[in-house]
């Protein structure tokens, strides 16, 4: 039987820090040099909502931020699940993961947030190289749900290294696995032949296989085909740890931010009230401008464009990357 | 497993009676009083009504659904009387894509583009207002002839029958309550209506530069599709207008009979959105909206059968005391931050910052040119079976 628990909402104060940090509950290892983590509130609360093909930024203890993919279940409010694979060329994080991180430990998180949306369709067809496979998971299960017709193909280097066989061998054949040591490259052309109307193509993996299926989709009408690419560059600054100082434009009062309270958190203290609702960076109604300063966004709601443009961030959950932050306040 | 439960207390009382909606405070009161869940025997549903349940239930998409109607009506076993909202009527993951869409056209992009002509033409209707006296009816000339103005515009449908979505978007809300002399009153010019709405939706009858275009710009790059386009926009028009205008009336109400908190908002123009907000949660325009649950829910001592309606009073929740300071007063100084006035989770009401920017355009307005304002006469209520609203609010005031 369901209970209706009090979400303790928003509007207690609290929640806000809680969904920033998470707590690893489980840790899997599900294929060769992959693990699935799971995550979920301290202290028991619910998390914010997502959509399938959506990421999480996760904030490793030593500051090194990187986007995950969530491939958990979203019917389930209290988990989520993301699977990291270990980047021998990679920066530290996925190492860290690996070899630091264990059930128990605390990370900060950011998001969700989804640039890579499952747009209504009839008909789906679904590419994924190697860790590719995580935001498509929960993308196959919705199209499935939705009664579509799709179909999955799944390419890796060794069958041993490709995560979520078994999940998706309940799908039958509409899911093809290709190991390269088995059975070669995936057969793209076949897959992608014919351009059909109401289809949309998802696609995720490594740069290569995703220039494979754009040209393979070269007949497609526009918008048809979508991709995520793994975005390898980020050189932003690391998220600091450190306290920082916001200064009220209009009144000159300048406020300093300990890593432990949020933004908007901090103004009340000083009785600088700005309005909020949902204190998960996802409604918009704490939105304050920025005159100075590089916010560290954290919110679910700005593009890449905006985040870039500045301008405006969400005090109930986003941060600073610079030492100071002037707001229009 | 066998658990002893308790059926939940009752309470007799029709929530959408005329005496109830002329004034919901005691209804509310009572029902919050009686315990976390309450069984309302006119209608056989349920009832949560304390702010921590509103809250609860709001957010929790997965046990309480909208797919099977937001109204009395459950689309389980009964048709709904108009093709259901993709938007309010549905649950993830077909609530997904219309949603997505709807909230990046009206991000924080498309309000910087709206801001500086809002408040100029904010300025120009009270300009024009106060010209022609110092008596008039804020919920005609004000509250209903600013969104009127800006938020069609802003979408993009042409001027003439604009007038027609304040009927359409009464019967609308009114449909989500029982089939009472309300639902009938509108019925009859339903089919014109409806039919005339639905042609302000075209892509070819939009204006090419709105919300309304760049919805339908939405369908060219596949992000809903071409037959759900007009629906989204239809259901901004519906959803958008009357809303807004009950909201600006409660505003314009609460400051006219609380002399202090005007000159309040006249020393400090910028509590213009928290007097809003203030007034969404104290007056709550949208007083409820049902859900079905969609497994056995226990609630306090009581379980909830699974495929059962349960109504949800997010104006009993925002006055609630367990949650608010001395939740009766209309206050400035609040922070009403947190109110269930425009729900919460993935069905918050999607256009409240555009609502909050005429608000804040038009007591920006006011506020410049009027010292005192103050109720000329009786106030009329206007009745609808889920909001909370104004016919008639005589105001007169003194400027300087
Ligand atoms: S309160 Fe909702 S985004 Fe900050």
């Amino acid at each position: 039987m369901h209970t209706l628990t009090s979400t303790d909402g928003p509007a207690t104060g609290g929640a806000a820090a809680d969904a920033a940090t998470l707590r690893v509950t489980a840790r899997t290892v599900v294929a060769d040099g992959v693990v699935a983590l799971e995550l979920a509130s301290p202290s028991g609360l619910r998390l914010p909502d997502w959509t399938p093909g959506a990421h999480i930024d996760l904030v490793l203890p030593d500051g090194t931020t990187r986007q995950y993919s969530l491939c958990g279940d979203r019917w389930d409010p209290h988990a989520y699940r993301i699977g990291v694979l270990r980047e021998e060329a990679g920066r530290g994080g996925s190492a860290y993961v690996h070899d630091v991180l264990r059930v128990g430990d605390l990370v900060g998180v950011g998001g969700p947030r989804n640039r890579f949306a499952l747009v209504p369709a009839d008909r789906y067809l679904f590419v994924a190289g190697g860790i590719g496979i995580t935001p498509l998971l929960p993308m196959v299960r919705q199209a499935d749900l939705l009664g579509a017709d799709w179909r999955l193909l799944y390419g890796g280097r060794r069958r041993a290294s490709m995560a979520f066989v078994d999940e998706l061998s309940r799908y039958g054949d509409r899911v093809e696995v290709v190991p390269r040591d088995e059975a070669g490259h995936p057969d793209l052309h076949r897959f992608l032949d014919t351009p059909a109307p109401g289809t949309a193509v998802y696609a995720c993996g490594p740069a290569p296989l995703l220039d494979a299926v754009q040209a393979a989709c070269s007949s497609w009408p526009p918008h048809a085909l979508r991709t995520e690419r793994f975005v390898a560059a980020e050189p932003a600054a690391p998220v600091r740890r450190a306290p920082f100082d916001v200064e009220l434009a209009r009144s000159g009062v300048v406020l300093t931010v300990p890593p432990h309270r949020t933004v908007l958190e901090a103004l009340d203290d000083v009785g600088v009230e700005v309005l909020s609702s949902c204190r998960q960076g996802v409604c918009g109604t704490c939105e304050v401008t920025v005159l100075a300063g590089e916010p560290d966004h954290r919110d679910a709601l700005l593009d890449d464009d905006e985040r870039r443009a500045g301008g405006c961030m969400f005090v109930c959950v986003s941060r600073a990357r610079s030492d100071r932050l002037v707001l229009d306040l | 497993m066998i658990t002893a439960h308790t059926a939940p207390p009752v309470d007799p009382t029709d929530p959408f009676g005329h005496d109830v909606l002329e004034d919901p405070l005691p209804l509310h009161a009572a029902l919050r009083d009686a315990g976390p869940l309450v069984h309302l025997t006119e209608y056989d549903v349920y009832a949560l009504a304390r702010y921590r349940e509103v809250h609860a239930a709001l957010v929790d998409w997965q046990a309480f659904q909208s797919g099977a109607g937001v109204g009395l009506s459950n689309f389980r076993h009964e048709e709904p009387w108009r093709p259901a909202s993709l938007l309010l009527e549905n649950d993830p993951p077909r609530h997904d894509a219309p949603r997505r869409v709807l909230r990046a056209v009206l991000g924080p992009g498309a309000l910087r583009r709206l801001r500086d002509a809002w408040f100029a033409d904010a300025r120009e209707l009270v300009d024009r207002v106060l010209a022609d006296g110092d008596e008039f009816d804020a919920v005609a000339r004000l509250a209903e002839a600013f969104p009127l103005r800006v938020f069609p515009d802003a979408v993009g449908i042409p001027r003439e029958g604009r007038e027609q979505l304040l009927p359409l978007g009464d019967h609308n809300f009114n449909a989500f309550g029982p089939p009472n002399d309300l639902v009938r009153k509108g019925e009859p010019r339903l089919p014109e209506l409806s039919a005339w709405v639905a042609s302000r939706c075209r892509r070819d009858t939009l204006s090419g530069d709105g919300i309304g275009a760049r919805i339908w710009a939405a369908a060219d790059r596949g992000d809903i599709t071409a037959e759900q386009a007009p629906l989204v926009v239809r259901s901004l028009l519906l959803a958008g207008v009357d809303t807004t205008v009950h909201g600006l009336s409660a505003t314009l109400y609460a400051l006219a009979t609380h002399p202090d908190q005007w000159r309040r908002l006249r020393e400090q123009p910028h509590l213009a959105r928290a007097a809003f907000d203030e007034a969404v949660r104290w007056e709550s325009p949208v007083q409820t909206f049902f859900r079905t649950t969609t497994t056995d829910v226990r609630v306090g001592d009581h379980v909830v059968p699974d495929g059962r309606k349960v109504l949800l009073f997010l104006g009993a929740a925002n006055r609630d005391p367990r949650r608010w300071e001395d939740p009766d007063s209309f206050d400035l100084s609040r922070d009403p931050s947190g109110h269930v006035g425009f729900g919460m989770g993935i069905h918050q009401c999607v256009g409240q910052h555009i609502a909050r920017l005429e608000a804040e355009a038009l007591l920006t307005a006011l506020a410049g040119r009027v010292r005192s304002i103050e109720l000329a006469a009786p106030t009329v209520r206007h009745h609808n079976n889920t909001l909370r609203a104004w016919g008639s609010i005589p105001v007169r005031v003194r400027l300087g």
